[in-house]
């Protein structure tokens, strides 16, 4: 059945790698157009059926979906969750870019494989490492329980699981930033006797500042959307343990359609700012990255 | 690299921020992957063989795979088309268009899956005009291969556009004037310069697809046998409390998933050698 559905759309697209110019306006057309029908059935489609479902039963009922305690739980909790999992995964980030990005040392492209690491294992296997770790009969579980410290089940084990599925975004985007902006200015500003520190605030941040928004926007919006993960860790207890991706799956499995794509339309709101403002800073850095090169 | 070898001596915090950063690579994630590492460790071989490749697990392996790989090729040729059409054309909201390719990265991949399920299931809008046709698309892999398509296509578009950007339109004019005819000018020199950046996506989408788990589980309805994929059926032992069934079925698909970005790398050098001869 997948091959008889391939067929069709595959047999369009030869087209797809002629080289531009003196090529026929009708090749451009169809070529845009087959590029935009797929986005749109792919793409676009989903995200207008997310915001139609939700406002299914009216306005008063997408209201009272988001206002329910349940609810406003899992929101504050998905709110704790990136609040806390963010700040930590900058301080990395701007810990291990400074390491990585200023000085040579045996091992460094190692350590560049092992920090993309948590982005090529599976998030069930990232949530279930902890659990190894932590749950009752984890490595540790034992332990735990006779000091009575809940890790798995509870907040620690989602704040865990956040953390290790966040923790390349801001490393990735600053490491090679820093590594193309070079380190004249900060050797500048230490050689004129500034400490390290200030050096770091009033030298290096300011330089970096858009790269790293851009990395807390990704690591934010994963953090607050991860599902596979926190799924494993959570417990689903309701109103406790819940994020709000977690709330969406429980209501949905409970056939309460218009409640499930009312948190679900809050999360795609979250995903539209964070394009919106991704897309705003493409361009800004581009542009002082052009300022740069001119120089 | 022996100017960049100075700065050791003129900047401070090295050993700082290389302590931070090591201590908490280890403590996030070292550590608890070590975790995995001992729970398989202490099952032996024969056990391992008799969970990894029991008729439930290899059958959710073909599913998992069939439908990475079907939903990757798929992202390949649209993947470049979108790609081709964003580096070359001009049309009135690109940039709309540009930015909403991002949008799979973006999306909670659990809100994608409900939103996937409405859409094509036999009384949504895209399941509907397929239902008559006699096409089942939700609870079957076709649907996983649909969720895996949603989940992968920015991994081809981003990986190809830089590299459809770079490539001088100099080369193709030159091989135009000298007589080249479209279809050789693209098989001998774009598809070759932009075949490594293909195949890095094409890895990227199919590693992606292989560890998805939340938009698919919803469209998937995980029928053992159909469309049971292998995050499930870990998720499925860690609920039974099965930790070693769980750390076993795992470490297999990191291993096969390693196997194939190995192979994927290899056939890449290759590639890069064969273009630059």
């Amino acid at each position: 059945m997948t091959a008889e559905l391939l067929s069709g759309p595959l047999a369009a697209a030869p087209p797809a790698a002629r080289p531009a110019f003196g090529e026929p306006p009708a090749v451009r057309r169809l070529l845009i157009g087959v590029a935009l029908a797929y986005l749109g059935v792919f793409l676009l489609l989903p995200l207008v059926a997310v915001f139609t479902q939700a406002l299914a039963g009216g306005v008063g009922a997408y209201i009272e979906a988001l206002t329910e305690p349940d609810a406003a739980a899992a929101m504050r909790l998905t709110l704790l969750t990136a609040a806390v999992a963010v700040p930590l995964n900058v301080a990395f980030g701007l810990a291990a870019s400074w390491c990585i990005a200023r000085f040579e040392f045996p091992g460094k492209s190692l350590l560049v494989t092992l920090i993309d690491l948590p982005f090529s294992v599976s998030p069930v296997i990232s949530g279930m490492v902890f659990v190894l770790l932590f749950g009752a009969q984890g490595l540790l579980g034992p332990w735990l329980r006779e000091h009575d410290v809940q890790i798995v089940f509870a907040l620690p084990g989602i704040l865990l699981a956040t953390i290790f599925v966040t923790f390349p975004f801001v490393a990735r985007e600053l490491i090679p930033l820093m590594q193309e902006q070079g380190a004249e200015e900060e050797e500048a500003a230490v050689s004129l006797g500034a400490s390290g520190w200030r050096t770091f605030w009033h030298v290096t941040l300011p330089k970096v500042r858009w790269g790293l928004l851009y990395g807390v926007l990704l690591c934010n919006a994963r953090a607050m959307g991860e599902f596979g993960a926190v799924s494993v860790v959570s417990g689903h207890i309701r109103g406790e343990t819940n994020t709000m991706p977690l709330h969406v799956e429980i209501l949905y499995n409970e056939y309460n359609m218009v409640a499930a794509f009312a948190v679900a339309s809050l999360l795609a709101s979250l995903a539209l700012v964070t394009l919106a403002a991704k897309t705003v800073l493409e361009w800004r850095c581009a542009g002082e990255l052009a300022a740069k090169a001119g120089h | 690299m022996t100017a960049r070898t100075a700065h050791r001596a003129l900047l401070p915090g090295f050993g700082l921020t290389l302590g931070i950063t090591v201590g908490y690579l280890s403590l996030i994630v070292l550590l608890p992957l070590a975790a995995l590492t001992i729970k398989v460790g202490g099952v032996g071989w024969t056990a391992f063989w008799d969970i990894a490749a029991s008729p439930r697990m290899l059958s959710a392996f073909r599913v998992s795979l069939g439908t990475a790989v079907a939903a990757a090729l798929l992202n390949l040729v649209f993947g470049l088309a979108v790609a081709w059409v964003l580096v070359r054309y001009e049309f009135p909201g690109k940039r709309f268009v540009d930015a909403l390719v991002d949008l799979p990265f973006a999306l909670p991949t659990a809100v994608a899956g409900i939103a996937l399920t409405a859409l094509y299931a036999p009384n949504g809008w895209i399941g509907g005009l397929l239902a008559p046709l006699g096409i089942k698309v939700v609870f079957t892999p076709l649907g996983i291969a649909v969720a895996l398509a949603f989940i992968g296509l920015p991994f081809v578009v981003r990986t190809v556009q830089p590299v459809l950007q770079d490539l001088e339109a100099e080369q193709e004019e030159a091989a135009t004037v000298l007589g080249a005819a479209r279809v050789q000018c693209l098989a001998r020199v774009i598809l070759p310069a932009i075949l490594p950046a293909l195949t890095t996506g094409f890895a990227l989408a199919l590693a992606r697809g292989l560890g998805e788990y939340g938009s698919v589980i919803f469209i998937a309805g995980n029928l053992p046998g159909v469309s049971e994929i292998v995050p499930l059926l870990i998720m499925i032992k860690l609920e039974q409390f099965d930790y070693v069934g769980a750390s076993v079925i795992a470490t297999a698909m990191l291993g096969v998933s390693f196997l194939l970005l190995l192979a994927i790398n290899l056939l890449q050098r290759w590639m890069r050698a064969r273009h630059d001869r």
